[in-house]
């Protein structure tokens, strides 16, 4: 490719999203990801599109995160022929499980202040017996009180959404270069220029910084500031089992292959992936409180991925004035947000500028200028 | 497939029930062996539904899965027969309510 | 809880011979075997079968019947050994917890439990190298270690026409003990490079030390020429047919192709250290051009990159039962001294012995390496590759070109490796298809990431630890 329109750095599901949304617009994009020792959230994530409880503390992010659901349909369908892989997209709405008749008043109250006084549109409390309706094939545990269910959310094979998105980048003319870690990001006369692998270069007037939780170190010589963090998630996952869960719910999810998926521990232990029994432990004993019949499955992986948080949890998205056409992508929900990234923050990129409610989310919010 | 030597050692045998027939075995056989010798094979894929037998007899190809004592997903080759063991291939995708 | 000065996983010939030398110095010991009995994969059944007058017992030979010594001297170790038990998973404890320690998390009779020991020794063995070709999932197909497991644990022959293809020391040991025993065979494909003697040639003089078992194989060689078994040679692209069972087999050989009604097929294409916990654990692993598989990276005492963990036998790399023995006592010597049962100086002096036991048990190896090299016959597109999932060579290869050379990464795009099995069947090929795909050398393209569990666990087992510990 001569010097492309757009580099973007990551080519996991949030850079691969912005690439393909920009390609589709007639850019000239170069991906390039890192190595193999690379923190890769979106290969370890739960694949949940999910739009209920998302955005107490931060409006906008509520409302994006519902525009995101409401193009999932439309991006799935010209992602997939695109490049020709099915992603097992489903949309039947989810639910979220209350172990309590406490916690089921206390999901309500979250809900409805999301919601501005009542529950969100699309949103339903459902009692034991109206859940255990929904769920003919899955006997509940006798804790179960209930569950909030929310017609907007839906599911995706998260692996598959990555192949399709990388393939999807290829097809329409753009290049990904695997193993090209970026050593180096720095501005010239006319952009910028990375240095990557024995050190060859790429140039390009725009750049996008969507390393995950490297994306800090890479912009942070430039004295931009990307405050993130890692938090580690767990996640359990069983052979292949008869269909018994129609839709996914928060922490068990059945994928379109029949595995049931059961996940996430939230952790604060730095950069480690590693997994433990204990963890394993706990996340058995929370799925048999809920669908008890489950203890003879059998569980045949457990994993870990880091989760990619802003101090609010948060998307982080920022265009530093003092560098222009440099872009710094990163957020926790790439797979839910990969079609408002592939449609409208690839627009307002292309426009130059982050508008309506992405203007909440540059860094700035954390910079409450303190009193004197 | 798999007959039994003709002077097989003596040793104690036991009665197992393959998909509720009686089958007569050897102490010591795995019920993988039985499942092979009487019905050919184990399980049942689930992705394409095809029909397979244990393959491996030592624990790593899980072609051998199969339903003992009602327990889903077992490795027959690594179980050996027991009196009255109930014994059954796994047709498909595991159910979670039997 | 007790803990264990050190738990063995694998009561085969290392594992029983660490715990016979452990035991000695009065080190507590626990060994864990998924088996019934001891004797790992050469003595399986050994107890049992050797019967005073077990026709069994004869037709498998002295190599096997010497097994039943060492299972009495392990049961009279003193070690306290469970079998049945399956380990599935391994774990450093937390530091706060034991000065340095580990959990052994084990399911037996369908209950789950932790053990806690000191040091680990996994002697867990091998497995048989997995080759794919069209048809290897058809019921009727097993591997030769397959049925000679049939054999030692149900007195087992196979029947219908019998074939066995492949190469190595087992399908020929096999063969023989079939012969002693009244097994019929209806013919022996071989798929050793018909050069094989020629590439042999440079290895055979450091290997006449170890002329005994030469002469073995060249026994059971002729055995089969004087039975007036039909014997093929340079075969390859074997294909097994039929509908639900095997009912033809296909092969080629230089001279054309070749094809026979078949009721059974057995395969061997030699084996491979069980790498899984050690992948699992993250241990260092070196490639084995000679033998193409990884082996983790030991020191002399056996201990791999993560201190505590040592490892013996056949799961270090393949050398056969005499050389296991002989790994599994050095071990002990070098768990003994790294728990300070044992000087430096004394260890050193006490390993002489073993490591010279060691270099006259490997002394052939490079000749059988040579001889019966890993099969290089490209894999059709249409072949099952990953048997759990039923992934195809022509689906691996398409994941493998559109990125970059990471079994990770051809993992998570096909399901691959993800199935039950966790890639014991698929693992090696997939890096195969990978390194053909991006020219590169095999030993660079590396083994995908294994995740816990080591063997599936039940969510029931799983949640029963919480309970135990409140
Ligand atoms: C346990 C868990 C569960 C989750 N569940 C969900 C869910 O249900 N729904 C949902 O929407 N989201 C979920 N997520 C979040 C989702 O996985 C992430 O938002 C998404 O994958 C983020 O992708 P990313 O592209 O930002 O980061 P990553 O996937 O981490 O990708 C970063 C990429 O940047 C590359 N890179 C790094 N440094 C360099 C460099 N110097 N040069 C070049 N390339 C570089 C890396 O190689 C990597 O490929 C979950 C996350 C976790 C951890
Ligand atoms: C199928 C097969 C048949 C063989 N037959 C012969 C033969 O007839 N003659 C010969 O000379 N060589 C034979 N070999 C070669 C064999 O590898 C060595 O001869 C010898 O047995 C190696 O000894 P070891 O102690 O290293 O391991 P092994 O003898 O293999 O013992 C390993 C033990 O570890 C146990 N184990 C493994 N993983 C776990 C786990 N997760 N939990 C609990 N227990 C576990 C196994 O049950 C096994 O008993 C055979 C190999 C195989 C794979
Ligand atoms: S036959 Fe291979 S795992 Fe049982």
């Amino acid at each position: 490719m001569a010097q492309p329109d757009y580099i973007v750095i990551g080519a996991g599901t949030v850079g691969v999203s912005l690439a393909y949304g920009l390609q589709k617009r007639g850019q000239a994009v170069c991906v390039v990801d890192g190595g193999a020792r690379d923190f890769r959230a979106a290969r370890a994530n739960f694949g949940l599109v999910w739009v209920q409880g998302k955005g107490g503390n931060l409006p906008a992010y509520a409302r994006w995160t519902a525009e995101s659901a409401a193009l999932w349909p439309g991006f799935r369908d010209a992602l997939e022929q695109c490049s020709g892989i099915g992603v097992d997209y489903q949309k039947p709405g989810g639910l979220a499980f209350s172990l309590s008749e406490q916690a089921l008043r206390d999901r309500r109250a979250v809900l409805e202040v999301i919601g501005g006084g009542a529950l969100p549109e699309g949103v339903e409390m459902l009692d034991r017996d109206a859940l255990q309706a929904r769920l003919p094939d899955a006997p509940l545990g006798p804790d179960v009180a209930g569950a909030s269910y929310g017609a907007s959310d839906g599911h995706v094979n998260p692996l598959k959404l990555l192949a399709a998105l990388q393939q999807g980048v290829l097809q329409l003319g753009g290049e990904i270069l695997w193993d090209w870690p970026v050593q180096t990001l720095r501005t010239t006369d006319h952009g910028y220029e990375l240095t990557g692998p024995d050190g060859a270069k790429l140039r390009a007037a725009n750049v996008i910084v969507a390393a995950g939780l490297a994306t800090s170190g890479i912009v942070a010589p430039l004295g931009i500031d990307s405050p993130l963090r890692p938090q580690r998630g767990q996640l359990l996952v069983t052979e292949r089992m008869a269909p018994m869960l129609p839709m996914p719910c928060s922490g068990l999810r059945q994928t379109a292959d029949g595995t049931v998926m059961i996940g996430a521990t939230h952790e604060d232990v730095g950069l480690d992936t590693g997994t433990t029994q204990a963890s394993a432990t706990i996340l058995a004993e929370r799925a048999l409180r809920i669908l008890p019949a489950l203890g003879g499955a059998r569980i045949v992986r457990q994993w870990s991925g880091l989760r990619v948080l802003s101090p609010d949890g948060g998307p982080l998205y920022t265009q530093p004035e003092s560098y222009p056409g440099l872009w710094t992508v990163s957020c926790h929900s790439g797979v839910t947000l990969a079609a408002v990234h592939a449609e409208r923050l690839a627009e307002q990129i292309l426009a130059g500028a982050l508008t309506g409610d992405t203007r909440h989310f540059s860094e700035d919010r954390f910079h409450v200028p303190t009193p004197a | 497939m798999f007959r039994p030597l003709p002077d097989s050692p003596e040793g104690p045998t036991v009665t197992v029930f393959v998909e509720g027939q009686p089958v007569v075995a050897r102490d010591g056989e795995t019920a993988a062996s039985v499942l092979l010798r009487h019905l050919g094979t184990a399980r049942i894929t689930p992705v394409s539904e095809s029909p397979r037998a244990p393959f491996c007899m030592m624990g790593c190809c899980f072609d051998c899965l199969a339903e003992i004592d009602g327990k889903g997903s077992t490795q027959s080759c690594l179980v050996p027969v027991r009196e009255g063991m109930t014994i059954a291939r796994q047709m498909g995708a595991r159910k979670v309510v039997a | 809880m007790m803990i264990f000065d050190v738990a063995i996983i694998g009561a085969g010939p290392a594992g029983m011979q660490a715990a016979c030398d452990l035991r000695r110095r009065d080190l507590s010991v626990v060994v864990l075997d998924e088996q019934p009995a001891p004797g790992g994969q050469i003595w399986r059944g050994v107890e049992r079968n050797c019967q005073p007058g077990s026709h069994l017992a004869q037709g498998l030979g002295a190599e096997y019947r010497q097994g039943a010594d060492v299972a009495r001297s392990f049961r009279a170790s003193g070690a306290d050994y469970r079998p049945l038990s399956r380990v599935w998973q391994i774990e450093e404890s937390s530091k706060e917890a034991m000065a340095q320690g580990w959990q052994v998390f084990v399911t037996r009779e369908s209950q789950a439990e932790v053990i806690e020991a000191r040091r680990i020794l996994l002697a867990n063995g091998a497995q048989e190298r997995p080759v794919p070709f069209p048809g290897w999932t058809r019921p009727g197909v097993l591997t030769v270690g397959a049925a000679q497991i049939l054999l030692k644990s149900g007195g087992l022959l196979p029947e219908g026409p019998v074939w066995i293809c492949g190469a190595g020391p087992l399908p020929l040991l096999y063969a023989h003990q079939l012969r002693k025993l009244g097994g019929q065979i209806a013919g022996f494909l071989d798929t050793a490079p018909r050069d094989t003697l020629r590439r042999g040639l440079p290895h055979l003089n450091g290997a006449l030390r170890d002329w005994k078992s030469l002469a073995k194989g060249l026994g059971w060689q002729a055995g089969m020429r004087l039975s007036g078994l039909r014997r093929e040679t340079g075969v390859t692209q074997l294909r097994a047919e039929g509908g639900d069972r095997l009912e033809r087999i296909r092969w080629q050989t230089p001279e054309g192709e070749k094809s026979a009604t078949a009721g059974v097929l057995l395969i061997h294409e030699g084996l491979v250290p069980s790498v899984h916990p050690t992948l699992s654990l993250q241990c260092e692993h070196a490639w084995s051009d000679a033998q193409q598989s990884l082996r983790p990276v030991l020191d002399p005492w056996g201990e791999t990159t993560r201190s505590g963990l040592f490892v013996a036998g056949d799961a270090a790399g393949i050398d056969g039962a005499k050389a296991a023995l002989a790994k599994g006592a050095l071990a002990a010597i070098g768990i003994a001294r790294s728990l300070g049962v044992l000087s430096d100086a004394r260890a050193r002096h006490a390993r002489v012995a073993g490591d010279r036991a060691l270099s006259k048990a490997r002394a052939a190896r490079p000749l059988l390496d040579s001889l019966y090299p890993a099969p290089e016959g490209k894999i059709g597109d249409d072949t099952i590759v990953c048997r759990c999932e039923e992934l195809t060579a022509g689906q691996i290869r398409a994941a493998a070109r559109r990125g970059a050379a990471d079994p990770d990464r051809v993992k998570a795009e096909t399901r691959a490796g993800m199935g039950p099995c966790q890639g014991r069947q698929c693992g090696y090929t997939i890096a195969r298809l990978i390194a053909e795909a991006h020219d590169m050398p095999r030993a660079d393209v590396g083994f995908h990431n294994i995740r816990p569990p080591l063997k599936p666990v039940t969510l029931g087992e799983l949640a029963s630890l919480g309970k135990t510990k409140a």
